[in-house]
């Protein structure tokens, strides 16, 4: 039925197969929608969220997505700053799980803000001494540079590319991406790393607090870092899942060698600038405000020790070192079990560094706020996934997505 | 946002983080209207080569 539109050579599942499975994700994003219109329409009571504890679970999904979104940035650079030409072949994924991470943060927002009507004050009316109005700057205009870096690849489709105007206009953009890549690196680098400044300059919450370098704590570095990091892994995490739904291998295993052994070193010395920095504050800036270490991890019923193990040596160390090794990064389960790690860990630490944050009782009479979300919540956050997904299936089936496709399924 | 919007000042703070801003935004359009026309004088050059053929 739709067999024209299907990139030449490639072999996909049947329509009504395809129909089937876009319609049943379809229905939990239509249950995030609904949500979504809850948030709107009735207000942020919607959510359990209240003056004692004011992030919703969906400001970790920010978080969370734009980390593990960072892979195609770091990708974008590597492949059309740094030349190194085997990205290409993982490069259009990379742009399109990017396109669906920061999409899926502005979608966010929009329902954080509760009023998405005055979203455009934060342009108009912006506060220029604020972390986030650089964040939101960065973040709008960095989207456009993953919308440019993707609409090549939809003008690639087989029907659209007939069209001369199109096929010239995709040749063109291809011949200047390096430009838009460049700027998607330094956008990304400001919002990645403010979104961890905002934590680093909240000196009345002692859990987050940093020293660092002029105006940037040090926070500011290990965010962008850690999303270079980590950005690839889950990258290479969603492609091998893509490869196993569609029964297919579609990037050559020195593609994902290159790129899993680069997010590996940019873990290690990632995780090695967390350890010092950790230690740092757990012994000179914590007591130095009159804290100690314990204080953040006890005397509660969920944040213990075991969160800060997790973070740091089970999700951040193990997958470093597994990605380094050659033995272990061409072991095909122990490289997945290191994407699976990794990509929980950096999601663990954005939801240490912003939900944590806010639990940990300050002054004396405080306790810990901890935090059950409402299903509104729950179904927001869901919601993101389910379009992700839907997007993934239907620029794979038709566009050409993985040029190595073809060579590997003869 | 813009010089002539009543609100703003000439500090450093308004500079740098609109400077930045546009000029980001400034190399994107820059970009895609090189694009965009480059495309259009192809096509215009596609179609004069085929009618002379």
């Amino acid at each position: 039925m739709d067999s024209a539109l299907i990139p030449k050579g490639a072999k996909r599942c049947s329509f009504p197969k395809f129909t089937i499975g876009i319609a049943i994700v379809s229905a939990v994003l239509l249950w995030g929608v609904y949500a979504m219109f809850l948030c709107w329409f009735k207000g942020l009571n919607q959510t359990n969220m209240n003056d004692y504890y004011g992030f919703a679970l969906w400001i970790w999904a920010d978080l969370a997505v734009i980390a593990v979104g960072g892979g195609a940035f770091f990708t974008g650079l590597l492949r059309y700053i740094l030349k190194v030409d085997e990205l290409k072949n993982i490069i259009n994924f990379a742009v399109i799980i990017g396109f669906i991470c920061y999409s899926s943060a502005l979608l966010i927002l929009a329902i954080d803000i509760g009023q998405p009507l005055r979203g455009w004050f934060i342009f108009w009316h912006a506060n220029v001494h604020s972390m986030l109005t650089e964040v939101a700057f960065c973040l709008s205009a960095y989207f456009a540079v993953l919308t440019i870096e993707f609409i090549p690849n939809i003008l690639e489709n087989r029907q659209v590319n007939k069209v001369p105007f199109f096929h010239h206009l995709a040749h063109n953009m291809h011949g200047v991406m390096a430009v838009f890549a460049a700027t998607g690196a330094f956008l990304s680098f400001f919002h990645q790393g403010s979104l961890g400044g905002v934590a680093g300059v909240l000196f009345g919450r002692p859990f987050a607090v940093r020293e660092g370098l002029l105006i940037w704590p040090w926070t500011f570095f290990l965010f962008t870092w850690s999303a270079a990091a980590f950005g690839p892994c889950f990258t290479l995490l969603i492609t091998k899942i893509t490869e196993v739904i569609t029964g297919k291998k579609l990037v050559k295993d020195n593609v994902v060698y290159l790129l899993a052994k680069i997010s590996g070193w940019m873990i290690i010395t990632y995780i090695t600038a967390k350890i010092i920095d950790t230690i740092y504050w757990a012994m000179v800036t914590a007591p130095s405000l009159g804290f100690t270490l314990s204080h953040f991890y006890t005397d509660n019923s969920f944040y213990g020790y075991w969160i800060l193990v997790t973070e740091i040596i089970i999700c951040g160390v193990v997958p470093g070192l597994i990605l380094i090794m050659k033995s272990t990064r061409e072991n095909p389960t122990l490289r997945i079990i290191a994407f699976v790690l990794g990509t929980i860990g950096i999601c663990l630490n954005r939801w240490v560094m912003v939900l944590q944050i806010m639990a940990v009782p300050v002054m004396s009479f405080d306790t810990w706020a901890l935090y059950i979300p409402s299903w509104q919540e729950v179904a927001t956050t869901i919601l993101p996934v389910a379009y992700g997904i839907i997007l993934i299936a239907i620029a794979y089936r038709y566009l050409p997505v993985f040029p190595q496709e073809k060579e590997l399924n003869r | 946002m813009f010089p002539f919007s009543f609100e703003w000042i000439w500090d450093m703070g308004h500079v740098v983080f609109f400077g930045g801003l546009w000029y980001a935004v400034g190399i994107l359009g820059a970009g895609m209207t090189y694009c965009l026309l480059k495309a259009a004088c192809d096509t215009i050059n596609d179609s004069d080569n085929k009618t002379s053929h």
